[in-house]
């Protein structure tokens, strides 16, 4: 528990440090208003609701977490300090958590740098604020499954740029199962069961299933399983990196 | 004893990186590790400090099997990678907190012990400083202060003076020297001079194997240039100095 401590304390000094936390961040708070009131029209609407808002996440984070994590692995084994932290007494376990909780949080704090537009529609309007909160919580474990996804990615490669573009690919793949066209043109391959299925394992499936104001067991568990696996599957990687 | 090594074997696809190796180290020995580029140093040392998982044969550190409890002997030891890597962001104060905290301290432990390791490896006042705008010589002692933070009675250093100039190296020395009297060592280097000034014994490795182990002295008799005729003896250097 110290080494998780110690290494995501760590994490979060080297995101602190370096320029390109707040880089990212302020360019997916530039990117969400943009998308929100230009794509989104957010004021057309005329209704004082962060669904416009909400309907974004998805893609942004797609692009924007694959970057926050692709130097979590990818850095390490590029620079040799790999050899430091596989030569602690430390379980790896410990270090993949540790990295993955402090990446987390960056996107938790970029999330929580959106709320003056939940302040304003209040300002604005009488919005469901237990639908807006619903939203939030599902976007925030949404983040963690991006997350974990670019760091699995991360853990392939001594290349943050190959990290980046692995860990979009497959987020995009995860997440664009659920759009309507994506399982229309599948439909006559595999069928509409199947491409029903696929939908039903689509983050977009999950996510918006937590837009209707609420958040089932269900995808609380897609998005836990879903991190899980990656986090997993980054626990294997860097400890066949011991096997030589 | 310290470190047991007993037939230690491994392979990266089909080339024999270490084959069969086997010594031991005990306390206020410094045992120098020399051979050719590319001989097998590494990768025994990563073998012994756990960073790599041999293919056969084993590693006891206070008779722990490294491969059975890794992190229970990973307690025990000091290591020192190749190029001491280090996080250039980080200050070395905060680089060796990092290092005591992820190592299990808690956190007045910690403190004591960076403070106690910066201490014996002459970091001085530029603790404060990033990493990435020191000297090489000074990240190297900062590498060296990691090694030494839990205070292991086993130090394994991979090429701790490589790199360095001549003062800088003399430092290093010193404190090698300095903390041999009570630990065991080993150390790879391709300092021959290094070799007769630090150790008591010289290993030295070539294509994978052993092929001498003995007080440095002892390996230099019989040849005119000392320990370099019999380094380039052993390792088959001899035919194209000839």
């Amino acid at each position: 528990m110290r080494s998780l401590l110690a290494v995501y304390r760590r994490e979060i000094l080297s995101y602190a440090t370096t320029p390109t936390a707040y880089v990212f961040v302020a360019v997916f708070l530039f990117a969400i208003g943009l998308f929100t009131f230009q794509v989104g029209g957010f004021f057309a609407e005329r209704r004082a609701d962060l669904s416009g808002f909400f309907a974004f996440h998805p893609w942004l984070f797609m692009v924007f977490l694959p970057a926050v994590a692709m130097r979590l692995w990818s850095e390490e084994a590029r620079s040799g300090a790999l050899e430091l932290l596989l030569t602690l007494p430390a379980p790896t376990w410990a270090l993949v958590a540790g990295k993955f909780l402090a990446a987390w949080t960056i996107a938790a704090i970029a999330l929580a740098l959106t709320t003056p537009l939940w302040i304003t529609v209040n300002l604005l309007g009488d919005p469901d604020n237990a639908a807006i909160l619903t939203g939030y919580i599902a976007s925030l474990l949404m983040a963690g499954a991006y997350i974990a996804i670019g760091s699995a990615m991360s853990a392939l490669t001594p290349s943050q740029v190959v990290a980046f573009v692995l860990a979009v690919l497959a987020a995009f793949l995860l997440t664009a199962l659920g759009l309507p066209m994506v399982s229309d043109f599948a439909t006559p391959f595999v069928g509409g069961a199947v491409a029903e299925a696929l939908t039903r394992f689509s983050i977009l499936h999950h996510f918006d299933a937590a837009q209707r104001g609420v958040i089932e067991l269900r995808s609380i568990y897609y998005f836990g399983s879903l991190a899980i696996l990656f986090l997993g599957y980054t626990w294997l990687a860097i400890d066949a990196r011991r096997g030589g | 004893m310290l470190l047991e090594v007993d037939g230690l074997s491994k392979s990266f696809g089909r080339r024999a990186a270490v084959d069969d190796i086997s010594f031991a180290v005990d306390v206020g020995e410094v045992v120098g590790f020399l051979g050719p580029n590319g001989a097998g140093k590494t990768t025994t040392m990563r073998m012994i400090a756990g960073y790599l998982e041999p293919d056969a044969g084993r590693v006891r550190v206070f008779n722990i099997d490294v491969a059975e409890d890794r992190a229970r002997a990973q307690h025990r030891v000091g290591y020192l990678p190749e190029g001491a890597p280090l996080y250039g962001e980080m200050t070395p104060w905060t680089f060796l907190r990092f290092i005591a905290e992820a190592r299990g301290m808690p956190k007045d432990a910690a403190r004591h012990a960076v403070s106690r390791a910066a201490q014996d490896a002459r970091l001085g006042d530029s603790i404060e400083r990033t990493i990435e705008t020191l000297s090489k010589g000074y990240r190297r002692r900062v590498g060296l202060a990691a090694a030494l933070l839990h205070d292991p009675l086993l130090l394994v250093l991979d090429e701790p003076t490589d790199g360095l100039d001549p003062n800088q190296r003399q430092a290093v020395r010193d404190l090698i020297r300095r903390l041999g009297k009570e630990r065991g060592l080993l150390l790879s280097t391709h300092s021959l001079e290094e070799v007769a000034a630090v150790c008591t014994r010289a290993i030295v490795i070539h294509e994978g194997r052993i092929v001498a182990d003995a007080p440095p002295a002892k390996l230099a008799e019989g040849h005119a240039d000392g320990l370099e005729g019999a380094f380039r003896a052993l390792t088959g250097g001899a035919e194209t100095v000839q």
